[in-house]
Order: structure tokens, then sequence, then C-alpha cells
């Protein structure tokens, strides 16, 4: 298979800047990581355009390069900087124990995945563990952070190995259609946290002040 | 003369994409509610149109077969009656200040679109444009429940969006799995994404791909039905919004995911290798019933506690598909369509009687069938038919579903009961405290629509004395297609 170096050097550098995210406690560190991350991203999607000889993936490759590596993370910056965000990142665990349970998904993924599918080509079946990994470790990155952005920066990381899944499997229809259905989904989030000006998470972990939210106790 | 595979599919489509159009132009309250409601009849006829045996040509994206046809009716009938409940409940709305008319012609526009996201997810032939349609109705209803803009609704509706998302995100995995299963055997392209001819080829996909696909899918698409460990957005999405999208999201977006989780259901069994879906939806069903069952009883807020009482229903429709057989799916079948139809009814009841109060909290509530009779005893037959009681339909397919599980799972039958008493006891106990006794402090008049109401109740009875033949006949072949 021609390329598959490439195609799997980039998929695998996917994998590291997910695992680079977890570690950030910085927003606008996180926000160029991201950028790093969806830059990657369109690298990896225009090679397998290349190697699929599917040009119309390298749409799917600009907006990741544009939209997403770009113009996202600068208006993230700017929603931080008019809102008054709190630039440090808040985090439900410590650093080690998050990496930790990083690397356990990404070794899940790829258990899970390799056996799954021994009769498939090599590329897709280990691009489709990459793709995984990031996934789940975007799904971390949501689930350990208590910032509204630094979840929206999960979500979109964990939107990039789905579209590195659906790029991965080969001759898929409507693969661009669902990366601008994504991207529409990402630019409503990003309106959504500038017009309803939602400066942190709501903070679930104080009980009482949710409960009065929720009516269940006055 | 028709010509060949005409069908009134394509309009259950653009009828709400037009009047999605024309409500967000329209600034008037009362004219625009008109229009909702016409469009929603239109719709309902066009649904109606489907029975005529008419189907749309094959491969033209659209797919109307025994299955969804149930859906789409019951879909229809309650966007009908809820947009009728709407006009009046809005109305309300706007006078007391809590809505304003740009937001209102954003509300009127976002439930159009929900309907034609609903049924192009029932219609799609396609697995990816069942997807896109699942995600279109998730960000309609996201911006609804937020509609309010307080703080509790601006945290119900990002909770929603979150939880959603990830749900829809995997429900993504899970279809490119699906393709990379079909890929092998049927080439690059649509067709390997198409439901008729998934089904066909089945057989020879590979099932350790397909078994990893499932868990995905049904993980996914199982957040949106709001199966207990993946229920978070739902309680608060539904106390937050306004009420008529609380009576579509547990009346119908609920059903919509479930529709999806058995399409799939369907393409497993249609595999002899891969594994068994039952088992997985029959855990996932019983475990929701069993913690919506406790949690119903510490409930504060109205609206919450019936939206732990959809969780518990949903939980019980999954339940009694995972056991499949001519039986259970039945049952299944009946008690989705009696849970929308009573679920409504009641959110309607509950939705006047929070704006004649002006509080949803369930303290403040007492002797409703004093003060407002006729919403008093439409919300106490709605309990009564909502837990389970004879002569309402849910006591038909309860009935049938328990004697199936005694049959098959015995064991299971016994925490299926225990389940079915607890939330009996809880809605029973909540409901008499709201209903009876001396009535509460000073309410506000309200001019309340209760026709939808005891529309839905009066099916729900009927159903209960007796299903028309060529409905059961239908929905044993439904039942008997799934299996």
């Amino acid at each position: 298979m021609p390329g598959y170096d490439i195609a799997h050097a980039l998929a695998g550098g996917l994998v590291l800047i997910s695992l680079l995210l977890l570690y950030q406690d910085r927003l606008y560190a996180l926000l160029n990581m991201y950028a790093m991350h969806a830059l990657v991203l369109a690298l990896a999607v225009a090679w397998q355009a290349h190697i699929q000889e599917s040009p119309h993936l390298y749409v799917t490759a600009a907006i990741a390069l544009v939209f997403k590596a770009i113009i996202i993370p600068m208006t993230l910056h700017r929603i931080i900087q008019r809102l008054g965000i709190r630039r440090q990142i808040e985090k439900v665990f410590g650093v080690g124990l998050t990496m930790l349970a990083g690397i356990g998904l990404i070794a899940l993924s790829i258990v899970v995945m390799l056996k799954v599918t021994p009769d498939f080509d090599p590329l897709a079946r280990e691009d489709l563990a990459f793709a995984l990994s990031v996934i789940l470790l975007g799904l971390l990155l949501m689930v350990t952070r208590r910032n509204a952005v630094s979840q929206v920066v999960g979500f979109m990381a964990l939107e990039n190995g789905l579209v590195l899944a659906a790029v991965g499997a080969r001759g898929m229809p409507l693969v661009v259609e669902f990366s601008v259905a994504f991207s529409i989904l990402i630019a409503l989030i990003v309106i959504g946290l500038f017009l309803f000006r939602i400066r942190e998470r709501f903070d679930t972990v104080d009980v009482s002040a949710l409960d009065q939210h929720r009516g269940e106790r006055q | 003369m028709i010509p060949a595979g005409f069908s009134t599919a394509p309009a259950l489509l653009l009828i709400p994409l037009v009047a999605a159009v024309v409500l967000a132009l329209v600034p008037g309250y009362r004219f625009a509610a008109r229009i909702n409601i016409a469009a929603s009849f239109l719709t309902l006829l066009a649904a109606v149109g489907l029975l005529s045996g008419l189907r749309p040509a094959p491969g033209s994206m659209l797919l109307v077969d025994d299955l969804n046809i149930v859906f789409l009716l019951v879909n229809a009938f309650v966007a009908l009656t809820t947009s009728i409940f709407s006009a009046s409940y809005i109305g309300h709305e706007i006078e007391t200040g809590r809505l304003n008319r740009t937001g209102l012609r954003f509300y009127h526009s976002m439930y159009q679109i929900l309907m034609f996201a609903m049924n192009f997810a029932l219609l799609a032939d396609n697995i990816g444009l069942l997807w896109v349609s699942v995600e279109i109705a998730t960000l309609t209803t996201v911006v609804m429940v937020g509609l309010y803009r307080t703080h509790a609704a601006l945290e119900a509706a990002w909770k929603y969006f979150i939880l959603g998302s990830v749900g829809i995100a995997l429900a993504m995995f899970g279809t490119i799995l699906v393709y990379m299963a079909a890929h092998p055997v049927m080439g690059d392209g649509a067709p390997a994404m198409m439901w008729t001819g998934l089904i066909e080829h089945a057989a020879e996909f590979d099932p350790a791909l397909l078994n990893l696909a499932f868990v995905f899918l049904l993980l996914g698409y199982g957040t949106k039905v709001g199966l207990v460990p993946l229920h978070a957005w739902l309680p608060d999405a539904h106390a937050e919004g306004p009420t008529p999208i609380s009576a579509v999201l547990s009346g119908l977006l609920l059903n919509i995911a479930l529709y999806a989780v058995l399409r799939f259901k369907l393409l497993m069994a249609a595999n002899e290798e891969a594994i068994a879906p039952g088992p997985m939806m029959m855990a996932m069903g019983l475990g929701s019933l069993l913690f919506a069952a406790f949690m119903l009883y510490r409930r504060r807020d109205m609206k919450r506690l019936f939206a732990y009482s959809s969780i518990e229903h949903m939980g019980i429709i999954t339940f009694a598909f995972g056991i499949g057989g001519p039986l259970a799916s039945f049952a299944g079948l009946l008690h989705m369509v009696m849970h929308s139809l009573t679920k409504s009814a009641i959110f309607f009841a509950v939705g006047h009687v929070a704006q004649v109060q002006g509080s949803q909290s369930m303290a403040d509530t007492r002797g409703l069938t004093v003060s407002h009779p006729a919403l008093g005893w439409g919300l106490l037959i709605g309990i009564l038919a909502i837990v389970g009681l004879p002569p309402f339909g849910i006591f038909m397919s309860e009935f049938v579903l328990i004697s199936s599980t005694i049959e098959t799972h015995p064991l299971l039958a016994v925490v299926l009961v225990i389940g079915l008493l607890l939330a009996f006891g809880a809605l029973i106990r909540h409901g008499s405290a709201m209903l009876f006794g001396e009535p509460g402090k000073k309410t506000v008049p309200v001019k309340a629509s209760l026709v939808p109401m005891y529309l839905h109740l009066a099916l729900v009875l009927t159903a209960g004395i007796f299903v028309p033949p060529p409905i059961v006949e239908a929905f044993r072949n439904v039942a008997a297609m799934l299996g």
C-alpha cells in the first residue's frame, strides 16, 4: 500500500496531540494545541484524499484547515478575552491520573479495534484504532474539565477523531456532508457560548446550588 | 391515474419545511399559531395518505414500511394536537411577558423544523441521513429548551447540548463501523448505507464489527432515548423548556431515537453470527425502569416528575423490544403509542396548571380537582392511565408484556413488576397530594385548551377497551418483522 507510512504517522500524531491536550492548564495553550490538532487532521485527510484518489475529500481537509485550525481557535480566543473568562483550567482529577486514564483508553481502543478487524487492510484498521483513541481522549477531556470552553475543545477533538474514522472508511459517501454538518454544529456551540455568556461550566459539583436550580429542595 | 411510485411521503418533509420558512416571516402570534396548526394538520393528512399502500419508488432515498408508518402516524397526530395546545399556551406566555415576539417567531419556525427532522429520520432510507436528521432534531430542541433564557433554562440547554452531542458522536462512529462492515460485501458508495440493501446483505457482514457498531449505536441513540446511565439531560430539558416542547420531547423525539435502535436491531438480527442485541436492550431497559422508579419519589417539580416517568416508560419499551418475539414486541409497540398519547396529554395538563399558579413546584399545588375541575380531573385521568390502571391502554400493554416475560424470563418478570409497583406508588402519592384537599393559594385565570388533552385520554381509554382489528393486524405485522 503506497503512502502507508505517512498516513500512519499523521494519524498517530493526532493521538499524540490528543494526549497533549489533556495536560494543558492554560486556556490559550489549550486553544493553540487544538489548532495543531486540526492542522494535523487536515494533513491526514489531505493525504488520504491523495492515496485514495478521491478528490472530494480535499474539501473536508480544507474545512479542517480553514475553519477548525484558524477561525474557531481565533474566535474562541476573542470570546475568552471579551467575556473575561478565567484562563486557568479547572480539572476534576490531577494531570497524572488523567494521563494514565488516557493511555489506558488508547490501549483499550487498539486492543478492541485490532481484534475485531483481522481481515481488513492494515491501513484502514489502524486508522480506525487511532480514530477511536482520539474519540475516547476527546470524551475524557470533556468529562475531566469544568470550564465550558475546554469542554467545547474536548468535543471538537472528539469530532476530529470522527472525521479521521470517516475518511479512513474507503469510499464512504456523505463524508463531506458530515464534516459540514459537524462544522455547523461547532459553529452553533461557539455562537451559543458567546450569546449566552457561558463563562464557566455551570458548576455541577456544588450540589446545593444545583438543587436550587432544579427546584428539588427549598 | 396515479403514476407508479407516487406517494405522499415527500409531502411529510415539504410541508413542515415550507411552514418553517413562512412562520419565520409571519409576525402576528394568532395568525402564526393558526398556520402552525394548519401545517401540522396537512402533515397528518399526508401521513394518513401513506396508509393507501402507495410506496415511494425504490432508490428514492425514502423508505416506507410497516414499521415506520406506525411511528409517522403517531408523530403527525401528536404534532397536530400539540400545536393546538401550543396556541393557547404560548398566548398566555406572551401576555405574561415570558416570551417576546422575536422569540415567538423563532419558536414556531423551530417547531416545524423539528417536525421535518423527525419525519426525515423516520423516512430516510440511509443510515447517514438518519444520523443527520437526528442531529437537526437535537439542535432544534436544544434552542427551544433554552428559549426562556433564564439561568436554569440555559443550564438545561447546555447540558442537553453537550450530552446530546456526545451521544450523536458515538452514534456517528457506530454508523461508520456499520459502513465498514458492509463495505467488503457491497462495495463503495451509497448502497452500503441504505436500509434496504443493508438488511438484505447483513448475513455476509463481519459479525465482530457489527457487534462493536451496535454497542456504539445503542449508547449513542440510547442517550437520546433517555436510557440510564445516559439520561442526565432529560429531566432538565423537560423541566426548563416551554411545555409544548416537553410534550413533543417525551411523546415523539424519544420514539425517534428508539426507532433508530430498532432498525439497527433488525440489522443485527439478520446476521446469525452477530451477538443477539436483545439482552443489552433488556438490561438497559430494566435498569432505566428501576432507576427512574426510585427517582420518582424525591421529585418536587411536576414537569421533572413526569420527565422521570418518561425515562421509566422508555425503559419498559426498550425492555419489551429487547425480549422480542411476537407478543413482547407487540406489547412494546402498543406501549410506545399509548405512552406518547398519555404523556403528552399529561404535559398539556401540567403546562396549564403551571400557568394557573405561576409555579411548577408540587408543594404549591393543592386541590386542583376543586379549584380547576377540568384540568384537575384531566390530570387525574392521565396519571391513572400512565401508572397502568385498567381500563386504560397502558394496562393492556403492560399486562401483555408481563405475561410474555413470565413465559420467557420468569425472574426478570419479578423485577419488572417491582419497578412498575414502585413507580405506581410514587405517582399516586404525588398525584393525590396535588389533586385533592383544600385548594392552595390564589391563582390566575388561563384560557386552557382542553380538547387535545381529553382527545388523547379518550383514545387511550378506547385502546384499553377495544383496539380495532386493522390496528391489531398492523401491529402484529410489525411485531413479526421485529422478531
